[in-house]
């Protein structure tokens, strides 16, 4: 296991990021009309920070 | 096909199902071979947060605000990226704490207090009302709604009587179930194996059969996403759904990720899950994004489906809460209709079941047992074995909030959609996030604190949101709500002080936290917390970096047979023989040998926690070991034990440093015999050295006049006069080392007499009379009449005389030099002064001149004769006969050498 | 040319057999009493062989020798310290500060004789 104090500090980044990208100003901005593949632009983004968000996660965690 | 009492077979055969996984798994773990040891079942527990809300409130709420049904669940993903550092944390607390419930956790942390438990039990009952008969709905619409198949409309709401409702039957099934997975007997450690292998099945069956019908109406009554969201923006009325933000408000939106990362954990059925049934804490790691992911899945398709049903159901008619249900049944899939209605029914049940068990737990432990004992009611102290009535009231806690649950969907479920009751039972157990989060990071949290923040916060959401929701169904005048109570307009509770236009959820979190953290703060502060709480602070905020368990308060006097039956009163008697086993093995004892120490107090304690409640555990202990409440002074007493520990441990710290003392001085005493062994080498040296130079000068002259017979005769007497001369400056010498050596070592012979020392100073001029001829230095006497005699060895004493007296002749000037011998009487002593006006001592050499081999005289052009060892001797002669020997004097005036004696009888001599 | 030997000691009667020895041996002698006149000597005798006595008054017989040696014009003296002080480490001391030879007191007069000679060719 990694350092458990880098790790501690990743998760809280990610937190933060995890924050920002579901927050306003974000959001505001692909508020928009139109699709990407068929899919909402908000919809889709929505999902693609999730899964970017998760896999991050996923990454810091292992550590091992 | 879809007959009502089909489907309620096959729901009871699925909730048999899951039943029978549960029993298995139980099995499995008594036999030690547990199945929910593994992360991905831990997560999937998790997954319990998922329920008929998500699986159909989701939908129902994306029909009106598009994607603002999302952040819900974007909350717990943000929240269990810090699985790892806040949920770590409290699940160790509670570990070493054998905690059961959050109101347990709450208690405990302040002061084991059962009152504060108590609060938290009852805002956890009230808030938690809503939610489950939300449950209630969900499940009685889907059935109503499948048992109309092949039509598909959702039935308009008649008031049927309470034993022809659907949902009455759901919530007594419902109670069966949750008392068979959760109510069958008492465990000390409050751990449903069973119960938590169900819930994970159940995750995995409604998150299957939610993608299987967001599959089949995405790809197959439309074309895939393209196509399905192609026909949704060309519809004006669906088009708004897909950027939806101007409808919701970016601060509603804000709110309700903030709201929802606290429910994840302070739901009681995510706190059973996530840390009582926590098997071990590195599970956390992987859930930490095993969850969100599950998260992720489960609402892939919620948007999709929402948009499908509006425009499948664009003539209204069918609620969209249900569309999940009716989209396949509108299709004309039956089966996929049937799998989607059980699916929901798994998410109902799963909340529903675990719910109930932790609110049961809750109610047992901190509510109803802690009044019985307090109030003594039904000679609850007296009982001898209580085990059986606490299961019975834990189970008559679930079906009191199943009935209540009902209750509520009875009287105000019809008015809302789904979601917004749910969210007003996350605004409520929202009011545990202060005192929590606070107790977890903050010391100074008193039990004052927590109390007026719970209730503050509590009171501002009944009347905010409770109340109001009771008033929209009509069992409360709507001019409650709309101008007011009593037509106050700053009281009204969706715009309370006129705090208007905002979201009537954001509303209520927004004042509710506002006065409940407002008021943990400020009575915290303002009042001081008590020992016991202090203890409890420390031991949870510092709880990851310390590896002990909790602090031991614990004074008193009890048996181990007091404490076995104390046990065995509430688990039962083998469960109670179980637990001291535990602590003996621990100990490396055997059962029998065990002693009643403060060791196993805590321990016994800690288990009865398990069963009832640490706070009503405490008291129980407390009755046995023959003590109350642990008053101040009992706390002084044993802070009295703790500074006599510390006095004791000053004393071992005073004895260390005294022995540091001791070893340093040993350490400079074996200096200074190093020293002194150098000293002796190089006195050895030094009497060497003055030895073998007059032998110099003898043996050269004697090889000299060897070897050269025909030296002149003069040369030749002179030579042969020095030879003699060295050769007796060699014999004295070697005499007084050999004197001075003696008299050191104490072997010399001393014949002492009583002296009259005037006569003896008289003889010893005489002796030096031609000296001071010589030299032509006048000499004069002066001794006092009637002197006493003093005990002295008379020859020593006389080498004494004559060696100050040739000293005296030798620094004085020729011709001017005048010494003045005075022999005085003195309190219990005879003096003498040797006074000469010679060249003087400078203060510095005072000391030095009494040295051995030392003489004055590197600033002399004439190199003194002598040996430099008469003082020396002449001091340890003096020493030795009781006196002290020193001189007075300065460079260029004279110098005068006393000594005293003691008179006979008066003075002790040196042994 | 005949050498020149300084004899360096605070004791009287061993400079005057001294003295008597080296004269005779032929070798032309000058006399010091304590380590400073030694010094002040050597540098306007120039001597070519020192006979040094450790135990004098102002400085002793190695703070000559040393001085001696750093002195670049008397660098090619010899020195023969002499010294009642016999032990290891003293004539370790001295040898090591640069003297030709250490002899202890009482010496014999032959041998000591002998070696001036040999030490200065002579």
């Amino acid at each position: 296991m990694r350092d458990p104090s880098t790790v501690r500090a990743r998760l809280v980044a990610l937190f933060l990021l995890g924050a920002v990208l579901f927050g306003y100003p974000l959001l505001a901005v692909f508020n928009l009309p139109g699709t990407v593949f068929g899919v909402p632009v908000l919809y889709a983004y929505l999902f693609a920070a999730w899964a970017a968000l998760v896999a991050l996660v996923a990454m810091v965690v292992r550590g091992d | 096909m879809l007959q009502p009492w089909a489907i309620a077979l096959v729901s009871l055969a699925y909730l048999g199902a899951l039943f029978g996984i549960a029993y298995w798994a139980d099995k499995r773990a008594d036999a030690g071979r547990s199945v929910i040891a593994n992360p991905l079942v831990y997560a999937l527990s998790l997954s319990v947060y998922a329920t008929s809300w998500t699986f159909y409130g989701s939908v129902g709420r994306a029909a009106s605000d598009g994607v603002g049904f999302l952040p819900i669940y974007i909350g717990p993903m943000l929240a269990a990226i810090l699985f790892w550092v806040v949920l770590r944390k409290i699940v160790r607390i509670s570990k070493a704490n054998r905690i059961t419930s959050i109101a347990d956790f709450v208690g405990s942390r302040y002061g084991k207090s059962g009152l504060l438990a108590g609060l938290v039990t009852v805002i956890a009952v009230v808030g938690i009302v809503p939610y489950i008969s939300l449950q209630l709905k969900a499940v009685s619409a889907s059935f109503g709604l499948l048992t109309r198949y092949p039509d598909v409309a959702t039935p308009a709401h008649a008031t049927v009587p309470i034993l022809a409702d659907n949902a009455f039957w759901v919530a007594i099934v419902l109670a069966a179930f949750a008392i068979l997975f959760g109510a069958r007997h008492l465990d000390a450690a409050e751990r449903h194996e069973g119960l938590v292998a169900a819930i994970a099945f159940e995750s995995l069956v409604k998150l299957a059969a939610f993608l299987a019908v967001g599959v089949f109406v995405t790809f197959g009554v439309f074309g895939g996403f393209g196509d399905l969201f192609g026909h949704a923006a060309a519809s004006a009325r669906i088009a708004p759904l897909l950027t939806p933000f101007g409808k919701v408000s970016y601060a509603d939106w804000t709110w309700l990720v903030a709201l929802s990362m606290l429910a994840v954990v302070f739901l009681p059925r995510q706190f059973q899950v996530a840390v009582v049934e926590n098997v071990d804490e590195d599970h956390l790691r992987q859930a930490s994004w095993m969850f969100p992911t599950y998260l992720l899945a489960i609402n892939l398709f919620v948007l999709p489906i929402a948009v499908a049903g509006l425009i499948r159901f664009s003539a209204g008619g069918v609620d969209a809460d249900t569309f999940v249900l009716a989209l396949p049944m509108a299709e004309g899939h039956q089966w996929l209709a049937l799998f989607v209605f059980i699916g929901g029914l798994s998410a109902a049940t799963g909340m529903v079941i675990v719910e109930t068990v932790a609110l049961s737990t809750m109610v047992s432990n901190d509510l109803v047992m802690p009044l019985l004992l307090r109030y003594g009611a039904l000679g609850v102290s007296r009982r001898a074995d209580l085990s059986s009535f606490l299961l019975a009231i834990r189970r008559g806690a679930i079906v009191a909030v199943l009935l209540l649950g009902y209750g509520y969907f009875r009287f105000a479920g019809e008015a809302y959609a789904l979601v917004a009751i749910g969210l007003i039972s996350f605004a409520a157990v929202a009011q545990f996030a202060p005192v929590i989060l606070g107790g977890l990071y903050w010391k100074g949290g008193t039990r004052a604190g927590a109390l007026a923040g719970l209730a503050a916060g509590f009171a501002v959401w009944l009347y905010t949101l409770l109340l109001p929701s009771l008033a929209r169904s009509g069992w409360i005048a709507p001019s409650f709500v709309e101008q007011g109570p009593w037509g106050v307009a700053w009281l009204k509770p969706y715009a309370l002080f006129g705090l208007a236009g905002l979201d009537t959820i954001t509303h209520s979190l927004l004042l509710s936290l506002l006065a409940n953290a407002g008021a943990y703060v400020l009575v915290s502060v303002l009042g001081r917390p008590g020992p016991v709480e202090q203890a409890q602070a420390v031991a949870f905020v510092d709880a990851m970096r310390r590896d002990a368990g909790p602090i031991r308060v614990w004074r008193g006097e009890t048996t181990v047979e007091e404490l076995r039956v104390l046990l065995g009163r509430f688990l039962g008697r083998a469960r109670a023989d179980d637990a001291l086993a535990e602590y003996a093995r621990g100990r490396g004892v055997s059962p029998d040998a065990l002693a009643a120490e403060p060791g196993l107090v805590e321990h016994a304690e800690r288990s009865l926690a398990g069963a009832i409640g640490s706070a009503s555990a405490r008291v129980m202990v407390a009755s046995v070991v023959r003590e109350e409440a642990l008053g101040l002074e009992q706390v002084m007493d044993i802070l009295d034990e703790t500074s006599q520990v510390i006095a004791y441990s000053r004393e071992l710290e005073d004895k260390k440093r005294a022995l540091e003392a001791a070893t340093a001085e040993l350490r400079a005493a074996n200096e200074r015999l190093r020293e002194l062994d150098r000293m002796k080498d190089d006195f050895v040296s030094t009497v060497s050295h003055e030895l073998r130079t007059p032998l110099t000068s003898i043996r050269a002259f004697a090889e000299i006049l060897a070897d050269n017979p025909d030296t002149p005769a003069d040369k030749r007497q002179k030579f042969i006069g020095v030879i003699l001369k060295e050769t007796e400056r060699l014999t004295r010498l070697i005499n007084q080392i050999l004197d001075l050596a003696k008299i050191e070592s104490g072997r010399a012979e001393w014949h002492t007499e009583a002296l009259d020392l005037g006569e003896l100073v008289r003889e010893a001029e005489g002796a030096t009379d031609a000296l001071f001829r010589e030299k032509s230095v006048r000499l004069s006497t002066e001794v006092a009449a009637g002197l006493p005699k003093v005990d002295a060895d008379r020859d020593r004493l006389m080498q004494v005389m004559l060696n100050l007296l040739s000293n005296s002749v030798k620094f004085c000037e020729p011709e001017t030099g005048l010494v003045r011998v005075r022999v005085a009487c003195e309190p219990g002593r005879v003096r003498v002064d040797v006074v000469d006006n010679g060249v003087g001592v400078a203060p510095e050499h005072h000391e030095r001149i009494f040295e051995k081999f030392r003489q004055v005289g590197d600033t002399l052009t004439d190199r003194p004769q002598g040996t430099g060892l008469g003082l020396p001797i002449s001091r340890q002669i003096v020493r030795h006969l009781g006196g002290e020997l020193w001189v007075e004097s300065e460079a260029g005036r004279g110098a005068t050498f006393s000594f005293t004696l003691p008179t006979t009888g008066s003075g002790r001599r040196e042994a | 040319m005949s050498k020149r030997v300084l004899i360096a000691d605070d004791e009287a009667n061993i400079v005057a057999s001294l003295e008597f020895l080296m004269e005779q041996a032929g070798f032309e002698v000058r006399v010091a009493t304590n380590g400073r006149e030694a010094l002040e000597v050597a540098q306007s005798f120039v001597p070519d062989l020192v006979l040094l006595d450790v135990m004098m008054p102002e400085k002793n017989g190695y703070e000559v020798c040393q001085s001696l040696r750093q002195n670049a014009a008397l660098a090619q003296v010899k020195i023969v310290m002499l010294s009642a002080k016999g032990r290891d480490i003293e004539v370790a001391k001295g040898l090591e500060l640069g003297a030709d030879a250490y002899v202890t007191k009482p010496f014999s007069t032959r041998d000591l004789v002998a070696k001036v000679r040999e030490m200065l060719g002579a």
